[in-house]
């Protein structure tokens, strides 16, 4: 059935960044928050679209079946509208502060979400590919937007590198899987896998790039070297982008590639997902402890969450992928709240980049300081916030599939990770302000941060609301 | 009614509520509803039906369905003492909040108050996942009251109480999980049901271990509790000591006793022997102490030994008895560690809030720096030598009935390990009475201390409702007794049978 409709969410986004961008250049400076607010017009109405366009159950394909929308998209890309949203909201006033190009920024970041649901929505693998690079080219220029400042250049020059041999890996992989079962179609991939059984040599060679490729755009270790540069060099409200909406798409990714095209080779990508999981729970726990910038920290934080997503993904089971599925969404709304504090500390101009710069913020702003004590205990994993729940879901998918010691071995280096995450607590709680001025904020990111908080409680007491929907994806 | 819910939300969302009242009212609020928590709680002794093991005041409410968890509640016999004691001190503990706390007094009471919500969730609830919740949640409130208002070296000390219960839970967490995902369920009593071969029984008992021993504290995992206790502030300790370590007595007699009860067996020599080194060793280092609440700290590690030895001794008592006629003898030993637990919640918290009462006025808790405070706060002074007393256990005062109870059960299984355990009626009596003689008695010793002004109303009060339940439940602990009598002896039955 070809329904070009089923597209609207990306055709609409299309235009709107093609108009936004050439609107751009007709609007005079002062009246730059133009840009800004089509641009959150433009994530609304794609959001409306999504859910108009999305089917009761099941899935439906469009463009003779290299487009889909099933169960998962349609939660993957509304969480990632969402989480683009407070995006943009939090890294308003930056790019007004830092002087980057307003225009630029919005369209390369709407460029980038159309990269993730292209992503999220492919059913071949070029489809997949196409949506990577969308988003890949776009994250590449964003970090690279303060032109005049070295480290972000280099930032983005280490990110393109090796996001292009990354990339090139992937494709190398994607031709090998062609080469052994003649379809680039997930469906039919799957069919002729579990037809001629998955011996095939030439698949798996090609799986273990496909798997490179994917680890690599995920940020897990060992090809994790890229994102504490990124994180450190690119403009906060970039890393901000980074670390949010993408890690939802890259669960997509290895969703599609890795179950929906190649789950009858399970067994031979569990052990590869094994050891980026284990190397990502022991790589980013231990090297975060050593940071002294905040940016660092969270990068290596953020490797250490990948590997819970790979502990999800690697159970096999339909349970397994809807907890990893649950920790994409959590960890990212999570990380959305942590840039947006540090964001919003940021005023005239003056970075906040040292984990002593949070010294005393719970006298200067008591409100912001608690919003980043729950995240912080969000991403330690200590109930009643969603965090704990996450870790749950993954830890009890691995337990279900006899991997118990590495299940033990997460938890002992999520241990080691409460420090880090303590350590900023008691930074902002424990010790005296070094400046006394409050944290001045507009009032629409006050309540942003504030209902970013909540969320982290209010789904910490009713976890079901986002697991439910994360279990229908997987039809549980 | 669900009168639990009813505690526990009361408690949590009459935390935000005094958040939000502000620094001025904040005090009145968190009295009248700590003490609403009180009576509610009182309700369940009053409804309480003594002759029946079985969870009562029961509420059951699918929660998250996919994972097989519910948010169900209930108490028997030995969660319901510690929920009425949990708030209990609670109030004492608004109390003595009451013009001492300058910095931020709505913070600090709503934690508290939040605090105390999780603490009742931890005893009443019968979901191990939703246990497991509430036994975490704890941390983060006893994080920050430390953090913020402890003493000077409150940062190491609070991140380290931090860290060391955080990683005994996570692997009592892998645990709930292994036997969740093989009974298809988490009710506790599922895992009670379960059987469980030799080798997971003792990985298990292991992993409880690791979260309950550390909380009790057992030596050799105690060592956050010195610290946390000297920097905490002074309702801060009581509570830490008064309820959060009966959250892993509470843990062993839900958890690995029932659910492991022959890995328990097996291991319960390690138990003991860890239980007798806390009894006799960290008695002799409590004598050593120089720091009041570093003292009374030690003096309550020394105490929890008594609690595991209680809960442990049983398999001993046991194998002793050829036809099981001396069961009731085992039953007297683990009815002697709860009331150790409740009284020894009275006690503690007591004797911090004592030292509390000196700090405030001298702001120090070395014992050299006191010495006849007798003769200027002679009031004061009755209060911490009955208190003394009973940490010593004197008979008359519950602190006697609880070990009394232990060492004659004890006798059953073994006399060196009953004549060990005895000795702490000459320790306990040595270290605290010594510390009492030396800041108490003897001449005036310098001006802070000629300075010193008796205690006031509310410091009376606060006194005053705990050495009246001191002397209450010394010298009548049958209601106490009766409550819990019916579930210690289910769960004798429960150890009893091999689940292999």
């Amino acid at each position: 059935m070809d329904n070009l409709g089923l597209a609207a969410p990306e055709m609409f986004l299309l235009c709107a960044i093609c108009l936004i961008l050439v609107g751009d250049l007709f609007v005079t400076d002062d009246r730059k928050p133009l840009t800004y607010g089509l641009s959150q017009v433009a994530l609304i109405v794609t959001l409306i679209l999504t859910w108009w366009v999305s089917p009761e159950d099941g899935a439906v394909t469009a463009f003779s079946g290299s487009f889909i929308m099933d169960q998962m998209s349609v939660v993957c890309k509304s969480w990632i509208l969402i989480v683009s949203i407070g995006v943009f909201l939090y890294s308003r006033d930056f790019v007004n502060s830092h002087r980057i190009t307003n225009g630029e920024y919005y369209t390369l970041a709407l460029s980038g979400v159309l990269g993730m649901m292209i992503m999220v929505s492919s059913s071949t693998m070029l489809t997949l590919y196409l949506g990577l690079e969308l988003l890949s080219l776009s994250l590449y220029a964003m970090v690279a937007l303060k032109r005049k400042d070295e480290k972000s250049s280099e930032a983005a020059m280490k990110y393109f590198v090796l996001g292009a041999l990354a990339s090139g890996a992937l494709l190398y992989g994607i031709s090998m899987i062609y080469g052994a079962t003649g379809s680039l179609h997930f469906d039919a991939i799957a069919a002729s896998l579990s037809d001629g059984g998955h011996g095939s040599t030439t698949a798996v060679f090609g799986l273990a790039f496909l798997v490179v490729g994917i680890a690599f755009k995920f940020g897990a270790a060992p090809f994790h070297m890229w994102v504490p540069d990124v994180y450190e060099g690119a403009p906060t409200s970039v890393a901000l982008y980074i670390s949010a909406a993408p890690k939802i798409a890259a669960f997509a990714l290895a969703i599609r590639f890795l179950i929906d095209g190649l789950e009858t080779a399970h067994t031979s990508w569990q052990g590869m997902l094994i050891l980026l999981s284990l190397l990502s729970i022991v790589i980013g726990n231990l090297l975060a402890l050593a940071q002294v910038s905040i940016k660092r920290m969270l990068a290596y934080s953020t490797i250490s969450h990948v590997g819970f997503i790979f502990l999800g993904i690697l159970a096999g089971s339909q349970q397994g992928y809807s907890a990893a599925m649950f920790y994409a969404i959590t960890y990212s709304f999570t990380s959305l709240g942590a840039f947006g504090v540090i964001l919003a500390m940021d005023r005239m101009g003056v970075e906040v980049t040292l984990l002593t710069d949070l010294r005393g913020l719970f006298r200067r702003s008591p409100v912001y300081a608690v919003v980043m004590m729950l995240l912080l205990v969000s991403m330690t994993g200590v109930p009643p916030t969603v965090g704990f729940y996450a870790k749950l879901a993954v830890l009890s998918a691995a337990v279900k599939a006899d991997l118990v010691w590495l299940a033990v071995i997460a938890v002992i280096f999520s241990v080691v990770g409460a420090f880090y995450y303590l350590r900023v607590i008691k930074y902002m709680f424990f010790d005296e302000p070094v400046e006394s001025q409050p944290v001045l904020a507009p009032m629409d990111v006050q309540l942003g941060l504030t209902i970013n908080g909540a969320a982290i409680v209010f789904f910490g007491i009713f976890p079901g609301l986002i697991m439910a929907a994360c279990a229908a994806a997987f039809g549980l | 009614m669900p009168i639990l819910s009813l505690i526990i939300w009361l408690t949590i969302l009459g935390g935000l509520l005094t958040l939000f009242v502000g620094d001025q009212r904040c005090r009145m609020t968190a009295l009248v509803i700590s003490i609403i928590a009180f009576v509610l709680s009182l309700g369940l002794y009053m409804g309480f039906d003594n002759s029946t093991a079985a969870m009562q005041f029961v509420e059951n409410v699918a929660w998250l369905p996919s994972f097989g968890i519910n948010y169900s509640l209930g108490v028997d016999g030995i969660s319901a003492p510690l929920i009425i004691l949990t708030t209990f001190i609670n109030v004492i503990v608004v109390i003595s909040a009451w013009e001492v706390i300058k910095d931020r007094p709505a913070m600090y009471l709503a934690s508290f108050l939040i605090m105390t919500g999780f603490m009742v969730g931890v005893f009443a609830a019968t979901d191990a996942i939703l246990f497991y919740i509430f036994f975490e949640a704890t941390l983060i409130p006893m994080f920050l009251i430390i953090g913020i208002w402890g003493g000077p070296r409150r940062v190491y000390a609070t991140i380290k109480f931090f860290l060391y219960t955080f990683l005994g839970s996570v692997f009592m967490l892998i645990a709930l999980i292994y036997m969740g995902s093989q009974a298809d369920s988490f009710a506790i009593q599922a895992l009670h049901d379960m059987a469980l071969s030799s080798k997971a029984q003792t990985l298990i008992f292991f992993a409880f271990f690791a979260a309950f021993a550390v909380k009790i504290p057992m030596w050799p995992v105690h060592t956050w509790l010195p610290d946390a206790h000297v920097e905490a502030p002074t309702a801060g300790s009581a509570v830490l000591a008064a309820i959060m370590l009966k959250m892993g007595g509470y843990g062993f007699m839900r958890f690995s006793l029932p659910v492991v009860p022959d890995a328990s067996q097996q291991l319960a020599w390690l138990v003991i022997l860890f239980s007798l080194i806390a009894v006799v060793y960290i008695g002799f280092v409590a004598l050593a102490q120089a720091d009041m609440k570093k003292l009374i700290a030690y003096s309550s590690i020394s105490h929890m030994g008594f609690v595991t030895l209680g809960m442990f001794v049983i398999f001993g008592i046991i194998a002793n008895s050829a036809d099981g006629v001396q069961s009731g003898h085992a039953v007297m030993a683990l009815e002697g560690a709860m009331v150790q637990m409740i009284s020894h919640g009275f006690i503690s918290a007591a004797m911090f809030l004592c030292v509390g009462v000196l700090y405030d006025r001298v702001h120090s808790r070395e014992i050299a720096d006191y010495g006849g405070v007798v003769n200027t706060m002679p009031l004061f002074a009755a209060f911490i030598v009955f208190f003394a007393m009973a940490n010593a256990g004197l008979p008359g005062t519950s602190g006697f009935v609880g070990e009394f109870m232990v060492i004659l059960a004890t006798f059953k299984a073994n006399f060196w390990f009953a004549f060990l355990a005895a000795s702490t009626l000459i320790l306990g009596a040595a270290y605290t009475l010594w510390m009492v003689k030396r800041v108490i008695f003897g001449d005036i010793a310098n001006d802070n201390v000629a300075a010193l002004t008796d205690i006031n109303k509310r410091e009376k009060i606060m006194l005053g409702l705990l050495a009246a339940m001191v002397l209450f439940f010394g010298l009548w602990p049958q209601p106490m007794v009766d409550m819990m009598h019916a579930t210690i002896e289910n769960l004798v039955v429960q150890v009893t049978t091999s689940k292999l």
